[in-house]
């Protein structure tokens, strides 16, 4: 589109000036000072909101890290969830947390991705009563497996499921049935 | 406690709940007198006082609760996955049925989202109608809210009065959208029509007469005596559990955190108001009454001055790539016919990227976490449903208490069932 190309350099030079911009780079700075430069990668700033991939063996310590620190406070977690991205091998599967700083109004958002046969993620349950249900959820929906989750059972599906339908392989019609059909509907 | 929701957790509560000394009723037997066992109560999921459809498997001593394990899922619709299927304007009607006490709301935050990933700018006039009518459905949602916790504690009579004003905003938004509860309201860019005249008569009808009804509903509960018998230290929560537990909205607020999404992140021109964030101490029900009570009388403040200063102007963006046309324009115009056409089919893909965008709902903070693969669909949508997210503490909150003070406990955290269940 080209309205698009041509209002990206006015969203940087927005940025610049923006007081959003710099939080985000003095949380980029914090993040770079506790937990090394080298744990994340992907860094950049959809919309304004600073977003960074790490692994899942740090993503635990990296978020009990920002709870617990004094400077800027990322103790509430807003949400969590799963993602699903067939076309990337190794990688297919995904969280994202997004954290947010109530007295410096700082948001966060962090990802993980793992590859769809081994689908392990750390639970943060121990430092979030929250994550209970967001993890079960995950689980429910994306097959992700949280190892110390004190109760991972299916939350909004039935419990005799044996497929998790938010991946990308099911259709939103079930696929077995042959007495509907979605041709004439365009979708 | 923090643990509830497991079988192992659930024997440790009642083991200390054993050993838990003195009792809240001294005279009572303990567990360990008689040897007796605890019964399992199913609160739910049909039952008129939890409000919606989910269960709440309680262990009872007695008449007090000493574990319990919530249940959901009952009405889950796939939202989330059926919104991956549909082109963004025809996400609006799933919105409509999350919350649906407060629908304008949950649509003017979807359509927000959408709008920060297009880059759109909506025009003032079409934030302040946005303001007026998110904070009536704010309004609407505590109305029916403190009205039902009224009719759980045995007062009929405030129900009635309340359900009266509930449906006169109604009309309001008849006169605007053309639907009542599952509203529909306004497009991607801007509102779907202009503010009518009539609209405008009836808000400012009702803005009139509805103050000395609220005042007389806060005259009939907040000091009543039995009333505050049974709400007051009635499923309390700490400030730091509610934080660990993400509560946000009313419930948050009545524990004593001042965090409103209004005021911490602007959005639509809320900037531009004066009004006030109430919070509570201690976070118990009669809390959480009083804060929802103190929130309708600010929302009517946002409301007074957004009417008093609705600027002129058009009510939607110069979108034509995104904005649904009118459909008089459909009938009367080609461009129109074309671009309904091209927004209808979703031929008109957005823009690659990611956006979380958060509004203050009736219950707190109702999150859109879109990802934008650059189709004419969202690759992956996520609600951040504050139901979902505070609901997991209703155990912890009313272990310890009675069947009676479980059931004000519910029906003052506002749990929508079509919200937790999405």
């Amino acid at each position: 589109m080209a309205d698009q190309n041509e209002s990206i350099p006015a969203q940087e030079q927005a940025a610049a000036q923006d007081p959003a911009a710099q939080k985000n780079a003095q949380l980029l700075a914090l993040l770079h000072r506790l937990f090394g430069a080298d744990a994340f990668t992907d860094v950049e700033e959809p919309y304004g909101l600073l977003t960074a991939t790490t692994t899942r063996e740090r993503i635990h310590d990296i978020i009990e890290g920002l709870q617990k620190d004094e400077e800027l406070q990322l103790n509430f977690l807003t949400t969590m969830c799963g993602m699903h991205f067939p076309d990337r091998p190794g990688q297919e599967l995904g969280m994202v947390y997004h954290l947010h700083s109530l007295t410096q109004n700082i948001r966060l958002r962090l990802k993980i991705f793992f590859p769809i046969a081994d689908p392990v993620a750390p639970t943060l349950t121990d430092l979030y009563a929250t994550a209970n249900w967001m993890e079960r959820e995950a689980f429910d929906f994306y097959g992700i497996i949280f190892p110390g989750h004190p109760n991972l059972m299916r939350i909004l599906n039935v419990e005799d499921m044996d497929y998790h339908p938010m991946r990308k392989e099911y259709a939103l019609e079930d696929g077995t049935r042959e007495d509907k059909t979605d041709l004439f509907f365009g979708r | 406690m923090a643990v509830n929701d497991t079988l192992e957790g659930t024997h440790k509560i009642i083991e200390s709940a054993r050993e838990q000394e003195p009792r809240l009723n001294p005279l009572a037997p303990t567990v360990n007198d008689f040897n007796q066992e605890l019964t399992t109560l199913n609160l739910g999921p049909t039952h008129p006082a939890t409000h919606g459809i989910f269960q709440n498997i309680l262990q009872m001593d007695g008449e007090r609760i000493v574990a319990g394990v919530p249940t959901i899922g009952y009405i889950h619709r796939a939202f989330e996955k059926i919104a991956e299927r549909r082109p963004f304007y025809q996400i609006t009607p799933l919105t409509d049925r999350m919350n649906y006490c407060s629908s304008p709301i949950n649509n003017m935050g979807w359509h927000m989202t959408v709008e920060k990933l297009l880059g759109v700018e909506v025009p003032k006039r079409a934030q302040y109608i946005r303001v007026i009518l998110m904070e009536l459905a704010r309004i609407t949602d505590h109305l029916i809210c403190n009205g039902i916790l009224g009719v759980d504690t045995g007062a009929f009579t405030g129900f009635l009065y309340l359900m009266d004003e509930r449906e006169k905003v109604y009309e309001i938004y008849e006169e605007v959208s053309g639907a009542r509860l599952t509203t529909n309201m306004g497009r991607v860019g801007g509102m779907e029509r202009d503010f009518s005249d009539v609209a405008i008569a009836k808000l400012r009808a009702w803005l009139k007469t509805f103050p000395a009804v609220m005042a007389e509903f806060e005259k009939m509960f907040n000091r009543n005596r039995i009333f505050m018998d049974r709400v007051v230290d009635v499923g309390g929560i700490s400030a730091e559990r509610a934080l660990n537990y993400g509560f946000t909205g009313p419930n948050l607020r009545a524990a004593g955190v001042d965090y409103d999404v209004r005021v911490m992140n602007p959005y639509s021109s809320y900037q531009d108001f004066e009004f006030e964030i109430p919070v509570g101490t201690k976070g118990d029900t009669y809390d959480r009454f009083m804060v929802r009570n103190e929130e309708i009388w600010q929302s009517l403040r946002i409301i007074t001055q957004a009417l008093e200063n609705l600027p002129q102007g058009p009510y939607h963006a110069d979108a034509p790539h995104f904005y649904l046309p009118p459909k008089q324009a459909v009938y009367q115009n080609m461009e129109a016919l074309i671009y309904h056409f091209k927004i209808v089919m979703g031929e008109i893909d957005a823009p690659v990227g990611e956006v979380y965008h958060s509004v203050e709902g009736g219950n707190g903070e109702l999150g859109f976490y879109l990802v934008s693969d650059g189709g004419r669909t969202p690759y992956r949508l996520h609600f951040r449903r504050p139901c979902f997210i505070y609901y997991q503490a209703y155990t912890e909150m009313v272990v310890g208490q009675t069947l009676s003070d479980a059931i004000v406990t519910l029906s003052s955290m506002n749990v929508i069932a079509g919200e937790l269940d999405a």
